[in-house]
């Protein structure tokens, strides 16, 4: 099994028009993820390689059948792309978009919280969702992933997601979904969400969790993994040379006085009986040796 | 970016909070001419973005003219752990009868907004949280409904100002907070926020941090960036789009993807040595991308190599290593280099990069070795 996204997932694509929604999307559809439609304002009745284009997300989602968004816009229009599918209802909403405006991020979260709960939002500034061998929204190299389980990844960065994905191929160890959360200051779906989902997944047998510095996410997640999460997780997490006050290339990964450390989080997650590693290439060896061992 | 304390003042006054009369000043001319404008008595204060000012002799009363050029000839130049000052900002002097704290800020794990008001102004309000938590009142607002002014009313009350100050600062938490949402802060924080003996609330201080990523409707920002405190690398770095931070190593560091930088700063670490920078250059590198990023390392006069940590997803390896050897012949680099290229077409780019000469640059196959390499060329790992 997978979480979030399968190879059901009925995939619309907003911007599908632009130049990296069509290069992403296209590219998504190759993978085989069934993507059935575009969004662009004002260009319905196109179509980009036979994919038809809506003018609205409503319309799409009438026409298609699609149950999952991909949001590849600009960050100005980005927080209302988003709302948009929030109210076609569409269960899951993946944006990539990169430099969204905090406030409007904050805003779109609260929107969703009290008027769209039926609505994830994974992003923004993620990679995307795979899930190996089904389907994979977002921007994610999809061969990089092997598929079939019996590992979960759920990651704050998009190239250490790609790291994570490739160290575990290398040892032969397949994935049954690869979530990136995304590096910005309010993302739609933590940690928490995904570990949630990670245990509940039979076909999870272990999780890898790639973290870095900036908020207090990854100590909520030593929370729950104490109270609630049985699978072994490895974790990593980035950062531990960056220096306080500055932003380290994400929008969220800022160490604010002496909060959001990664020793911090190491040290919650080593007490909560995760797996902390070192670097990327030790996260591979411990998930190898873990599962080894069962 | 964070403002100094008069641009945060000038943005203030945007949004009406009140501020006391003054002006910038870089000379001790400008100063004197200020302090007139303001009229006496003033405060000469000295404009960098470091706390402690004060015990660190950059904040003087002056009451006449003499007293201004003693003062500013004093701090201008003056070095304030590590920050030199530049610039003075002086202002009429304010009779203080009562120090609050005022400020809004987002509370990520929350996901909605802070706002924070004290009657316990005028010291670190990190102190005060450690001291006597119960002394600060707290509340969240929803960024999707906003603040009111019941909301106000409310943290006023319960952090206990006195009645003759409420009016007045439930008027400047509006503000603030307007400030803070159309004005796109990521924080806005007064300390002191000051009742003045004949009843007054005003703005002593102001602390501004302004969100990057909404630059996009301020263009009055652009004033903003006038004086900065960014290092000359970080300049140079800027103005050539890149996600740059400079640390104080020797191993500079080029990385593809933000977490993937964090990453290999830390691995350098780990094998002993010391990163001269975080530098992110995004996806898609392409030879230009290389070559500035290159050209920014090459101008840190610490650096002793350089390794080039890139993971190839959609950015393919033999993209990247064309990149490098254009780069190559662009920039002329002082330091050796050390590449590991992995994930997509990886092979095909490492094949590019045996053409180079082996003395200027060596590719690993790890992240790791590849960072002991770097370490070792940099001059070994610390002991």
């Amino acid at each position: 099994m997978s979480i979030f996204a399968n190879e059901e997932t009925r995939v619309v694509v907003q911007g599908l028009t632009g130049g990296q929604g069509r290069f992403h999307g296209l590219r998504n559809r190759a993978y085989g993820t069934r993507v059935v439609a575009g969004v662009t304002p004002g260009k319905g009745g196109q179509d980009v390689e036979g994919i038809p284009v809506y003018d609205t997300v409503a319309e799409a989602v009438r026409a298609t059948g699609a149950n999952a968004s991909f949001v590849s816009v600009p960050p100005r229009f980005a927080p209302d792309a988003i709302l948009e599918a929030a109210r076609a209802e569409i269960p899951l909403v993946v944006c990539i978009t990169e430099g969204i405006p905090a406030h409007d991020e904050a805003r779109v979260f609260a929107t969703l919280r009290s008027q769209h709960p039926g609505t994830r939002l994974l992003g923004p500034n993620c990679p995307g969702i795979i899930s190996p061998g089904k389907t994979n929204i977002g921007i994610t190299a999809g061969e990089i992933a092997l598929p079939g389980g019996p590992v979960g990844i759920v990651s704050r960065s998009g190239t250490l997601t790609y790291q994570a994905l490739y160290e575990l191929k290398q040892l032969g160890i397949g994935v049954t979904t690869c979530v990136g959360i995304g590096g910005d200051p309010v993302p739609g779906t933590n940690f928490v969400d995904c570990l949630l989902e990670f245990e509940a997944d039979p076909e999870t047998e272990a999780i890898a969790m790639f973290g870095e510095i900036g908020g207090t996410e990854e100590e909520k997640a030593a929370e729950l993994i104490a109270e609630a999460v049985t699978k072994p997780v490895v974790a990593y997490i980035a950062g531990v040379t960056a220096p306080p006050g500055k932003k380290m290339g994400h929008a969220g990964a800022i160490i604010s006085g002496s909060k959001g450390t990664a020793q911090a989080k190491m040290e919650a997650l080593s007490a909560a009986g995760a797996h902390v590693v070192q670097n990327p290439t030790e996260a591979g060896r411990k998930m190898a040796e873990i599962l080894a061992s069962r | 970016m964070d403002l100094f304390e008069y641009q945060g003042k000038q943005y203030f006054a945007r949004y009406g909070i009140p501020v006391s009369a003054g002006g910038v000043a870089d000379t001790v001319e400008e100063a004197v001419a200020a302090a007139e404008a303001a009229g006496y008595p003033v405060v000469v204060k000295a404009q960098v973005q470091v706390g402690g000012r004060g015990k660190a002799g950059g904040v003087k009363l002056a009451a006449d003219a003499a007293e201004v050029r003693l003062h500013a000839a004093d701090i201008i130049g003056l070095d304030i752990k590590g920050h030199v000052v530049r610039r003075l900002w002086v202002e009429h002097a304010t009779d203080i009868a009562e120090e609050y704290y005022a400020s809004f800020t987002l509370d990520r794990g929350a996901k909605a907004h802070l706002a924070m008001v004290s009657a316990r102004g005028g010291v670190e309000i990190e102190t005060v949280a450690d001291e006597d938590p119960e002394a600060i009142s707290r509340l969240h607002v929803d960024p999707a409904t906003g603040f009111d002014e019941r909301q106000a009313r409310e943290l006023v009350e319960r952090a206990g100002l006195p009645e003759v100050a409420r009016e007045g600062v439930v008027e400047v938490l509006e503000k603030l907070y307007r400030c803070y949402e159309e004005g796109d802060a990521d924080l806005v924080e007064i300390n002191p926020l000051v009742l003045t003996p004949d009843g007054r609330v005003h703005a002593l201080d102001a602390k501004v941090t302004l969100d990057d990523n909404a630059a996009f409707r301020h263009p009055e920002w652009d004033a903003f960036r006038d004086i900065d405190e960014l290092d000359e690398r970080e300049r140079l770095a800027r103005s050539k789009g890149l996600q740059y931070v400079g640390l104080d190593g020797t191993v500079g560091i080029i990385a593809n993807g933000a977490g993937l930088a964090m990453s290999t700063c830390d691995v350098v670490n780990q094998v002993g040595g010391s990163p001269a920078n975080f530098l992110d250059i995004g996806g898609g590198a392409n030879a230009e991308v290389m070559a500035n990023a290159l050209e920014v390392i090459n101008s840190d006069p610490l650096v002793r190599s350089i390794f080039i940590n890139i993971f190839g997803g959609i950015t393919r390896g033999e993209e990247v290593a064309k990149g490098i050897v254009a780069a190559l012949e662009r920039v002329d680099i002082g330091s050796p280099m050390v590449v590991r290229l992995d994930g997509t077409n990886a092979e095909e780019g490492r094949e590019i990069l045996l053409g180079v000469d082996p003395g200027r640059l060596v590719s690993r196959p790890t992240m790791l070795e590849a960072a002991r390499e770097a370490v070792a060329l940099a001059g070994g790992a610390r002991r």
